[in-house]
C-alpha cells in the first residue's frame, strides 16, 4: 500500500469578501461618525419610556451631577462665543481673544467666571485633570451665574440664529432632585417652564392593565 | 504571512525560456490591518443614538398668587406620592390637615418602583372616580434626599398610566411631620 499523502490545500485563503465587508463598514463608519465631545463632567442618566427625541441642534444643556454641581454646555460656537463676552462683561471679567477661541470649544464648563480665565488657559490634559474638582457654576440665589448663561446663551442664539433654544437638563441618576429642582425654580422665575429631561430609552412595558 | 507565495509553475520543461510571470496574488494584509484598525476606530468614537428627552412643563409661576383664587384640591381626589430615599415611595389619600380636626389623619403606605407597587396603586386609583390629582414631593430633609433617578421613574409612571392630573413639588412640612409620627423607616 502506497503512503495516502494528505491532499495539500494552500494555506493562503481569498481574503477578498472580508475586506470588501471592512472597508464598507469603514466608510459607512467614517461618513456616520460624529465624534463624542469630551465632555467635562460623565453623568449616568436615568432611563425612561419616552421616546422623544432632541432635536439636531441648539440645544443648552445643564449637566447636573451627583456632587450639586452644575455645568453648563451650547452646541454652537458663535452662541458660545457671544456668551462669554455677555457674561464677562456682566461680571466686569474680560477674556482674550485666544480664551474666547478655547471657551468655544469646550463642550461643557463648571466653572464661577471668576475663574473662567485661568481655566481656560490651561492646556487640555490639564484641564481634564481638574475636572474632577471644578466647583461647578454657581446657582445660589446670591451669586446666580447659571441664569445669566443661560439667559445670554439665548439671548444670543435668537439673536444669530433666529431660532428657539431648546434647554435639557442632563442630571445623573444619583443626583438628588433637589439641586434639580432648584435649577427648575431658578429657571421659571425667568419664565422658562418648558424643560426636557435627558433620559435613556427604556422598552415599554407591553401590558398596562385596563 | 496569510499569503504564502508558492513557487508558480513556471520553469521545469526544456530550457526554453519563458518570461517570469508574476504572481497575481498581492499581499493585503497591510491594507486589512489598516482598515480593521479604521474600524475599530470609527467603531468606538462613534456617536449613534440621538438623545431621548423627557418634556417637563412647570406652571407658569405667578408673581402675587393670590390665595382667595387657588383652587383648593378636594380630599376625595388628592393622591400624594412622597419619593423617599433608597427607592421607596411613601403614599397616601386624601388631605394631610394636621391642624384641621375635622380632616381624618391619612395612612401612609409604603411601596417601590416595580411594576407591582406604584404603577398597580395607580391603576387601581384610576378605575375609580373622581379622576385623582397625583402631588408628587420629592423627600427633602435631615440630608435625607430623594434621587434624580426617581423623580424621572415617577415621571415616567405618570405616562405610563396615562395620568391627566400631576404635579411636582416641593414636600410640605405637614408630611416630614406625619411621616415622622408613624415612624417610617427612611
Amino acid at each position: 500500500m502506497p503512503k495516502v499523502k494528505p491532499h495539500r490545500t494552500s494555506p493562503s485563503l481569498d481574503m477578498t469578501p472580508m475586506v470588501d465587508l471592512a472597508f464598507l463598514l469603514v466608510t459607512f463608519f467614517m461618513l456616520t461618525t460624529q465624534f463624542r465631545p469630551d465632555e467635562a463632567v460623565v453623568v449616568d442618566p436615568p432611563s425612561s419610556t419616552s421616546d422623544l427625541v432632541a432635536p439636531d441642534s441648539d440645544i443648552l444643556t445643564l449637566t447636573i451631577d451627583n456632587k450639586k454641581r452644575v455645568f453648563f454646555g451650547y452646541d454652537k460656537a458663535p452662541v458660545k462665543e457671544a456668551a462669554i463676552k455677555a457674561v464677562g462683561a456682566k461680571y466686569g471679567v474680560s477674556f482674550t481673544p485666544t480664551q474666547i477661541k478655547q471657551f468655544s470649544l469646550l463642550p461643557n464648563f463648571g466653572v464661577p467666571i471668576t475663574q473662567l480665565a485661568s481655566y481656560l488657559d490651561k492646556d487640555t490634559e490639564d484641564r481634564k485633570a481638574l475636572n474632577k474638582t471644578l466647583p461647578g457654576i454657581p446657582y445660589d440665589s446670591l451669586n446666580n451665574q447659571m441664569i445669566d448663561w443661560v439667559l445670554e446663551a439665548r439671548k444670543a442664539n435668537a439673536a444669530q440664529f433666529k431660532k428657539p433654544t431648546f434647554l435639557v437638563i442632563r442630571g445623573d441618576g444619583n443626583a438628588d432632585v433637589k439641586t434639580v429642582q432648584t435649577v427648575i425654580k431658578l429657571l421659571q422665575e425667568k419664565d422658562i417652564n418648558r424643560f426636557n429631561l435627558l433620559t435613556s430609552l427604556e422598552m415599554k412595558p407591553s401590558f398596562v392593565g385596563q | 504571512m496569510a499569503e504564502i507565495q508558492q513557487k508558480g509553475d513556471s520553469g521545469g520543461k526544456g530550457g526554453k525560456k519563458r518570461a517570469k510571470k508574476a504572481s497575481t496574488k498581492i499581499d493585503m494584509t497591510p491594507m486589512v490591518d489598516l482598515a480593521f484598525l479604521l474600524l475599530t476606530f470609527f467603531m468606538l468614537t462613534t456617536t449613534f443614538a440621538k438623545p431621548n428627552v423627557m418634556q417637563l412643563t412647570m406652571p407658569v409661576k405667578e408673581k402675587n398668587p393670590n390665595p382667595e383664587e387657588q383652587t383648593k384640591i378636594k380630599a376625595s381626589q388628592a393622591v400624594t406620592l412622597i419619593l423617599a430615599p433608597n427607592d421607596k415611595i411613601f403614599y397616601y389619600f386624601g388631605l394631610n390637615e394636621p391642624t384641621d380636626k375635622s380632616v381624618p389623619v391619612p395612612e401612609i403606605k409604603v411601596t417601590d418602583f416595580s411594576a407591582n407597587g406604584i404603577r398597580k396603586v395607580l391603576l387601581d386609583r384610576k378605575r375609580q372616580q373622581p379622576e385623582p390629582i397625583i402631588l408628587i414631593e420629592p423627600y427633602s430633609s435631615e440630608g435625607k434626599e430623594a434621587k434624580y433617578k426617581n423623580m424621572v421613574d415617577i415621571l415616567d409612571e405618570m405616562n405610563i398610566t396615562d395620568q391627566k392630573k400631576y404635579a411636582l413639588v416641593d414636600i410640605s412640612k405637614k408630611d416630614i411631620e406625619l411621616i415622622k409620627k408613624q415612624n417610617l423607616p427612611l
